[in-house]
C-alpha cells in the first residue's frame, strides 16, 4: 500500500446521512453508545435507556420556549435493548433543548411509575437549561423546568492534567463556589461564581492549600426550599445543593457566563487556572439521593425513566429514605452503578478533576434492599476504574439511615474517609473533657486503629467542614442557633462538642475573646500536624462565623458568605494559619505515608514518643488533660556525619492551668526553636519555617493555660537565607 | 453577520457586524479563514458585534490559531464590555491579543512586527 493511499480524503460514512423523516426531521437509527446526546457529523445522536419502559419519545424545544417544535418517537427499530437511540440531523446545537417521554407500566405498588404526560430530562444532560439565573423561581407550571442542553464540548486545556499531589501532601479547603467570593466585599468581577473564584486564586496560594474541595457544583434548584427565615421574613434557599437535579451539567447560576451556556467552559477554565497554581479539584458529590424527593416530589428524570431501577423501594413501592432526603438512589444496581461510573468518568476525564468527595457515602455500600454490602460492587468499581486510577476518592463514611462506617467503609486499600472521630475527639479535647488524650495520640499520627492497612492518608483529618459550626462559633457558642432556619431550631445537630468559652455568642469581655482565639489556633495548630490528609473550612482562617447556625444549608445572606472585611480585621489569624501550613510543608515528619511505630529505627529517637510533663512520662490517665508528641526522622537512615533531622515536638495543654513542662533532650547540634505558642501574642504566636526563634530554656517549656505550642529541632545558628 | 473587510495601511480590518453564533459560525468561519492568512497583519474589529455565542467564540479562537500558524499577526479590537465579560470569565481572552481601537490594534501588532 503507498504512502498516498494511506492519506486519502476520508469517506464519509453511510450513517452521517438520513434514512427517513419523523415529525419533519431527518433522523437516522442511532447508536446507543455513548449515552446522552452527542454532537456527529451533521446532526445529533441522543441515546437514552430503560429497561421497563414500552416506548420512547424524543422532545425538542426552541430554547426556553414552553411548548415543544418537534415530538419523535422512537421506531421499534431504533431500540436495542433497553437503549432508544436515534440521530437528528439539521439541529442548531445552541439552539435547543431535549427531553424525553417515557411510556411504560403505572404500578407504583411494584415501583413503576411511567407517565408519558410528563417530559423528563436525560440523566446524562451536559447542561441543564432553565436555572440560569440563582435563585429566580423556575416557573413549576411550565411542562419541562429543568431541560436539558447539549454544550459545546472542545476546550483547549494547554497540555494541563490533573496534579496527582500525594495525598500526604494534601491540605484541602473546603469551599463553596457561590459563598466563597458573593460578599460585595469580595471586589472580584463577577461575584458568587467559578470566574470569581478564580480571581482569588492568589489568596489560596498564599494561604498554602493545594486542594480546594467545591462544594456541590452539579445543577440543583435552589428554589426547591419553601422557607422563610421567620426572624427575618427573608426567603430561604437550598444554597448548599446537596440535591442534584443533572448529575452531568456544572451548576449554571454559579457561571457569570450560565446565561449565555457557558458554564462549561467557565469551570474548565477554572479548573485549569487552579492547576496551575498547584491546586487541585476535589468534587463534593452527591450520589445518595436525587431531587426528586419521595412519592410527593417533582418527577424530573429518574423517576419516569425506571424508577424501580434507580431507585431503593419498600416491598410496598414507597421509598427508602436513607438520606434523610426522601429517596436513596440504588447505588448497586447494575444499571445506576454504570451512571455514577460513567459521570464521574466524565468529571475526570472532561473536566480534569482531581478527586470525589462522596456525600453520605455509606448510602454506597446498601444493597437495594438497604441492607449494609461486605463488598458493594460499586465502591469497588470505582476504586479500580481505569480512569479514575488517579483521582481522589473520599468517603463521608455515614448516612442518615444510621450506618455509621468510620474506619470501617470498604475501601479496597484506595478510599480516604471523613475522619469523624478526629473530629470529635479533638473538639472534646479542646474544650477540656475527661478520658481524651489516649484517643487524641491516636488520632494525631493517623487514626492507626482505623486505618492500619491503609496508612495516614486514608483519614482526612478535619474539625470543622460545611456540615456544622464554623471553627469561630465552636468555641463562641454552647449550642446551635438555628432559629434563622425556620424549623424552630429542631434542624442540625446536637451533638457538636462545642463551648462558648464563657458567655454564649457575641461578647465585648476581653477574657472571652482572647480565649476563644487561642481555641481556633490551638485547633488549627493540632489539625495542621496530624499525620492524614487536614481539611480547613473556608473562612475558618479569618474567623468567620454564622452567628451560631450549625446548618447554614438554606442561608444564601451576607452575614453567611465569605466576608473578605476579614482578611483584615483577622490578619493575625490568617497570618498564624499560613505559618501552621508552611510548618507542615517543611516537615515530612507531619506528613508521613505510613504511620509511625514508636520504634526507634534510626537516629536518635523513635518515629514518635509520648511525653507529659515529664519527659518520656505521659500521663495516659483520664483526667489528664495535657499530652506532649515528639515527631522524629532521620532521611538518610541515621548517619551519624550528616543528614537532617526532622523533628518536630508538639504539646497540647487543655487544661485550665498551665504547667511547666520537661522537654527531652536533644543530642549535640541541635536545640528547641519555637514555631508557634497559640498563648503568645501575635507575631509572636507562629514564626515562618527559618525564623522560629532559639528557646532560651532547653530543658523546661513553660505551657500556659489552654494553650498549644510546637517546637522544632534545628542547629542553634541557622544559615540565614 | 455581516463581514465587511478594508485595508489599513499594512494591515487588513476586518469588521464583524451583527450576531456571530452557532448559525452564523460557519460561513464566517470560511471567510475568516480565507483572510487570516495573507500574512499582513489582521485586526478583528468587534465594535458592531451585538451577540458572541459559545460556536462564536470557537471560531474567533479557531480562525487566531490558523493566523497564527500562518505567521498573520492578529488582534481583536473594540470588544464591547458583555462580549469582553465573556471572554474574560471563560479564559479565552487569555488567547487573544486585544486593543481598543483599531488604531491602537495597528500599534500592536506592527509595533510586535518591528
Amino acid at each position: 500500500m503507498s504512502e498516498q493511499a494511506v492519506q486519502a480524503p476520508a469517506l464519509d460514512r453511510i450513517d452521517d446521512y438520513p434514512t427517513q423523516v419523523i415529525a419533519g426531521l431527518s433522523v437516522r437509527m442511532g447508536r446507543p453508545m455513548p449515552f446522552g446526546a452527542t454532537r456527529v457529523p451533521g446532526g445529533v445522536n441522543f441515546s437514552v435507556y430503560s429497561n421497563r419502559a414500552s416506548a420512547m419519545t424524543l422532545v425538542l424545544f426552541r430554547l426556553g420556549e414552553q411548548e415543544p417544535f418537534a415530538e419523535l418517537p422512537f421506531p421499534p427499530e431504533f431500540r436495542i435493548g433497553g437503549v432508544f437511540a436515534m440521530t437528528v440531523f439539521g439541529l442548531d446545537v445552541e439552539a435547543f433543548e431535549y427531553g424525553y417521554r417515557a411510556a411504560g407500566p403505572a404500578t407504583p405498588e411494584v415501583g413503576d411509575r411511567f407517565n408519558p404526560e410528563r417530559v423528563l430530562s436525560d440523566p446524562y444532560a451536559r447542561m441543564i437549561g432553565g436555572r440560569a439565573e440563582w435563585a429566580v423561581q423556575p416557573d413549576y407550571f411550565n411542562p419541562y423546568v429543568y431541560r436539558s442542553r447539549l454544550p459545546l464540548e472542545d476546550f483547549d486545556w494547554e497540555g494541563d492534567r490533573p496534579l496527582r499531589t500525594p495525598l500526604r501532601d494534601m491540605v484541602i479547603y473546603e469551599v463553596h463556589v457561590r459563598g466563597f467570593t458573593r460578599h460585595p466585599s469580595s471586589g472580584v468581577d463577577a461575584p458568587g461564581t467559578y470566574a470569581g473564584l478564580l480571581q482569588k486564586i492568589p489568596y489560596l496560594v498564599e494561604l498554602g492549600v493545594n486542594c480546594v474541595e467545591l462544594m456541590p457544583v452539579f445543577e440543583f434548584d435552589e428554589c426547591e426550599n419553601v422557607g422563610v427565615d421567620p426572624t427575618t421574613g427573608r426567603r430561604l434557599l437550598n444554597y448548599w445543593g446537596y440535591s442534584t437535579v443533572g448529575f452531568f451539567a456544572p451548576k449554571a447560576s454559579y457561571a457569570a457566563t450560565g446565561r449565555y451556556g457557558m458554564q462549561v467552559d467557565e469551570l474548565k477554565n477554572l479548573v485549569k487556572h487552579l492547576h496551575r497554581a498547584g491546586i487541585e479539584v476535589v468534587l463534593d458529590v452527591v450520589f445518595n439521593h436525587t431531587a426528586e424527593g419521595n412519592e410527593l416530589g417533582p418527577t424530573i428524570s429518574f423517576r419516569g425513566l425506571d424508577n424501580r431501577t434507580y431507585y431503593m423501594l419498600t416491598p410496598e413501592g414507597y421509598y427508602y429514605n436513607f438520606s434523610g432526603a426522601g429517596n436513596t438512589v440504588n447505588c448497586n444496581d447494575p444499571v445506576v452503578r454504570g451512571f455514577v461510573l460513567d459521570c464521574l468518568r466524565y468529571w475526570a476525564a472532561d473536566f480534569h478533576i482531581d478527586g470525589f468527595r462522596f456525600d453520605l457515602a455509606a448510602i454506597l455500600d446498601r444493597a437495594p434492599d438497604g441492607t449494609p454490602l461486605a463488598n458493594p460492587p460499586l465502591v469497588e468499581s470505582l476504586a479500580h476504574d481505569p480512569v479514575l486510577r488517579d483521582c481522589t476518592l473520599i468517603a463521608e463514611a455515614w448516612d442518615a439511615g444510621g450506618l455509621y462506617q468510620v474506619g470501617r467503609f470498604p475501601g479496597y486499600f484506595r478510599w480516604s474517609e471523613w475522619n469523624g472521630r478526629y473530629r470529635d475527639v479533638l473538639r472534646r479535647h479542646l474544650k477540656g473533657d475527661l478520658d481524651t488524650v489516649g484517643e487524641l495520640a491516636t488520632r494525631l499520627v493517623g487514626s492507626p486503629d482505623l486505618y492500619g492497612a491503609r496508612g495516614p492518608g486514608a483519614s482526612v483529618n478535619f474539625v470543622t467542614a460545611h456540615d456544622g459550626f464554623t471553627l469561630r462559633d465552636l468555641f463562641s457558642y454552647d449550642g446551635k442557633h438555628n432559629e434563622a432556619n425556620g424549623e424552630g431550631n429542631r434542624d442540625g445537630d446536637d451533638n457538636n462538642n462545642s463551648w462558648n468559652c464563657g458567655v454564649e455568642g457575641p461578647t465585648d469581655q476581653p477574657d472571652v475573646l482572647a480565649l476563644r482565639a487561642r481555641q481556633q489556633r490551638n485547633a488549627l495548630l493540632l489539625l495542621l500536624c496530624s499525620s492524614g490528609v487536614p481539611m480547613l473550612l473556608a473562612g475558618d482562617e479569618v474567623g468567620r462565623s454564622q452567628h451560631g447556625n450549625n446548618n447554614a444549608y438554606c442561608q444564601d445572606a451576607a452575614d453567611n458568605w465569605f466576608d473578605w472585611s476579614l482578611v483584615e480585621r483577622n490578619a493575625h489569624l490568617l497570618r498564624f494559619v499560613r505559618a501552621a501550613i508552611a510548618l507542615r510543608r517543611v516537615h515530612p515528619v507531619l506528613r508521613r505515608r505510613e504511620h509511625p511505630t514508636g520504634r526507634q529505627d534510626r537516629g536518635f529517637f523513635p518515629d514518635v514518643s509520648w511525653h507529659g510533663v515529664r519527659a518520656w512520662q505521659p500521663d495516659w490517665s483520664g483526667g489528664s488533660r495535657l499530652l506532649a508528641m515528639m515527631f522524629y526522622d532521620r532521611p538518610d537512615g541515621g548517619d551519624p556525619a550528616g543528614g537532617d533531622d526532622d523533628c518536630v515536638y508538639l504539646v497540647t495543654n487543655a487544661h485550665w492551668e498551665g504547667h511547666p513542662v520537661e522537654l527531652p533532650a536533644l543530642p549535640p547540634g541541635l536545640a528547641w526553636h519555637r514555631a508557634a505558642d497559640t498563648a503568645a501574642p501575635a507575631p509572636a504566636d507562629a514564626y515562618w519555617p527559618g525564623s522560629e526563634p532559639l528557646l532560651e530554656d532547653q530543658r523546661a517549656l513553660p505551657v500556659a493555660p489552654r494553650s498549644t505550642v510546637v517546637l522544632v529541632a534545628r542547629p542553634p545558628q541557622p544559615e540565614i537565607s | 453577520m455581516h463581514i465587511a473587510e478594508y485595508s489599513r495601511g499594512p494591515a487588513t480590518v476586518v469588521e464583524l457586524a451583527g450576531e456571530l453564533d452557532s448559525l452564523t459560525a460557519p460561513a464566517a468561519r470560511e471567510e475568516l479563514v480565507r483572510l487570516a492568512s495573507s500574512g499582513d497583519p489582521l485586526l478583528l474589529d468587534l465594535t458592531k458585534t451585538t451577540y458572541m455565542s459559545s460556536a462564536g467564540l470557537r471560531v474567533l479562537l479557531l480562525v487566531y490559531r490558523q493566523a497564527i500558524g500562518s505567521g498573520t499577526p492578529v488582534a481583536l479590537v473594540g470588544l464591547p464590555q458583555l462580549i469582553h465579560d465573556v471572554m474574560a470569565a471563560t479564559g479565552f481572552i487569555d488567547f487573544f491579543t486585544i486593543a481598543d481601537t483599531v488604531e491602537d490594534g495597528l500599534d500592536v501588532l506592527v509595533g510586535a512586527q518591528l
